[in-house]
């Protein structure tokens, strides 16, 4: 048991040390700066994914709505309204969070593969809506221009704007607050509602818990934290466009936690870093890198089931 | 005053009527049986007392209360709490989590964050407790899903303990068990009645078990009430006989 504990922190303690000095490894190794920051977006987007699905055992199909609208939410604000870093990823969590609540309240009744349309048909409805208002949102051209604002912090001020390793750091920060609460979250009595609900619905219920109150409070949040990742993704762009609303990157942020590790905490965030990484790759390669992405995802849902990381701990533990 | 009273329930799926006008009134501290042959509607009966679904017609009073109208999970904070025939429980956490949660959640702890040190403290001196009395204290770290059988049921009745139930349904206890396993649950049950006092409501196709452990019994037939009574009188009621118990005679 504690032998168990020990290893657990171990491994912690490693994925931190690796994400703190990524900027100082990954370029020896080929990579650059500006790749680890978005891996780090990407991977909460799906770590926000499998909150809901490897923890509540609830599948949306439909999660870049409130990615987009984050992204959405925190251009505009730098467009139109003020231009201020803190302020923007504030606009977009909460946009994609509320908006995510409200619809979330409509369909928590609604179970499998009814609730994973629904959550589709959402999605793209907020693509259409961004695709059609030319005048608010650019289009099909996207949300342009605007650009994340240095950090003021009254003693000094950062240029995340120019400096990409202080922009890493920011979205690192950013990211550890956010998957903080996750796993705080995760651990409370109200988390361990969740995985029963994901584990048994029937007994859930026997249990004396309201299933369906307790799915649209996990929906909620896991939005909440989509539109951070959303409105940070339009930090790392300086630019929102309606391809991420669209129902394929919606398609992608279920992909990155499938091929990761749907029940491990971060699972989702290593199939984040394969998928970002093959892309940058492959893309410079061939225009179908796509195709190979999805060999790979085959391959991993045939041989190793529990995802990379599942596989992972499973050779670490035999 | 009774614990569980349900009036006149009907329940149908479109043409077919799986339970017809059936009432039953059980005393606090009674354990009352529900017996009758496969189809006879008494799953159903549960289904209607515990709030999985509603009965088409008739009423279900709790203590008093009507609970009719009320989902499951809102009688189960009332009070009531079941098991099922085929088992209900988490399979891929432990022992200890699955009957963690209950525990949790009947404290009204569902919707916290966090909770402090002698609160966690309390909940384990209860989860303990359940745990000793389901006789489950050897298996506290071990998957769910990964017991046999007999423990497995032992688990959900703990799950069910943990609740602090007013009213325990047990339906089929023994379902799918060798005759240690059948002799193990059906001494639990008897503690559960006679030492902890509690009101139990349990569905059996086991005759010995009925007759050993059952203050009342009740034989529902195709979906209808046929007799209620000690199980001296239904042993020798002919109408269950000729129904029920003749044919396995």
């Amino acid at each position: 048991m504690s032998g168990e504990q020990t290893r657990k922190l171990i491994a912690l303690a490693f994925i931190w040390v690796l994400l703190l000095l990524a900027p100082y490894w990954m370029a020896p190794l080929g990579g650059y700066t500006a790749l680890g920051t978005r891996v780090l977006v990407l991977g909460l987007a799906a770590m926000s994914v499998n909150f809901l699905l490897g923890f509540t055992g609830v599948l949306s199909f439909g999660h870049a709505a409130w990615f987009g609208l984050g992204a959405y939410g925190c251009g505009l604000i730098l467009k139109f309204i003020a231009p201020s870093t803190p302020l923007g990823l504030l606009a977009g969590t909460m946009l994609g969070g509320v908006m995510g609540g409200l619809l979330g309240a409509l369909i928590v009744r609604r179970r499998g593969v009814y609730f994973a349309m629904v959550t589709i048909a959402f999605g793209q409805v907020f693509y259409y809506i961004a695709f059609q208002w030319s005048s608010l949102t650019g289009g099909d051209d996207g949300l342009r221009p605007f650009s994340r604002q240095p950090l003021h912090l009254g003693f000094t001020t950062i240029d995340i704007l120019n400096d990409s390793i202080a922009f890493y750091y920011f979205v690192l920060l950013c990211f550890a607050l956010a998957v903080s609460l996750m796993g705080f979250i995760l651990r409370s009595p109200f988390g361990r509602t969740m995985l029963a609900i994901r584990e048994n619905e029937r007994r859930a219920r026997f249990l004396g818990i309201p299933v369906e109150r307790h799915i649209w409070i996990a929906f909620t949040l896991s939005c909440f934290f989509m539109g951070l990742a959303g409105a940070l993704y339009a930090l790392v762009n300086n630019f929102a466009d309606p391809r991420g609303l669209h129902y394929s990157q919606s398609g992608d942020f279920v992909m990155m936690a499938v091929m990761g590790g749907m029940r491990s905490f971060w699972g989702p965030l290593l199939g984040a870093a394969v998928f970002v990484i093959l892309q940058d790759y492959l893309s410079s390669i061939t225009i179908n890198w796509m195709s190979f992405v999805g060999l790979l995802f085959v391959l991993v849902v045939l041989f190793f089931p529990r995802g990379l990381l599942g596989a992972i701990r499973r050779k670490s533990e035999a | 005053m009774s614990l569980l009273e349900v009036r006149n329930a009907t329940k149908s799926f479109g043409s077919l009527v799986a339970v017809r006008d059936v009432s039953l009134t059980v005393k606090r501290g009674e354990l009352r049986a529900i017996i009758g042959p496969n189809g006879a509607g008494k799953t159903t009966f549960f289904n209607l007392i515990s709030g999985l679904f509603p009965p088409t017609h008739g009423t279900v009073v709790f203590e008093g209360k009507d609970v009719t109208a009320l989902s499951a999970h809102e009688r189960v904070t009332l009070g009531m709490a079941r098991t099922f025939q085929i088992t209900e429980i988490f399979p891929e956490l432990t022992v200890f989590e699955n009957v963690r949660i209950g525990a949790e959640v009947a404290a009204g702890f569902r919707l916290r964050p966090w909770i402090s040190n002698s609160e966690k403290n309390e909940l384990k001196r209860h989860i303990d407790e359940t745990l000793i009395l389901c006789s489950l204290t050897d298996k506290t770290d071990r998957l769910v899903g990964e017991l046999a059988h007999g423990h497995q049921r032992a688990a959900e009745i703990a799950m069910a303990l943990v609740l602090r139930p007013r009213l325990l349904l047990l339906d089929e206890p023994t379902a799918g068990m060798g005759d240690q396993e059948t002799y193990d649950i059906t001494q639990l049950v008897r503690r559960l009645h006679r030492e902890s006092n509690f009101t139990i409501v349990l569905i059996e196709h086991d005759m010995r078990v009925v007759f050993h452990l059952a203050d009342r019994i009740t034989v529902l037939d195709q979906g209808s009430l046929l007799a209620e009574g000690t199980p001296k009188e239904i042993a020798t009621n002919e109408a269950v006989q000729v129904a029920y118990l003749g044919k396995a005679a």
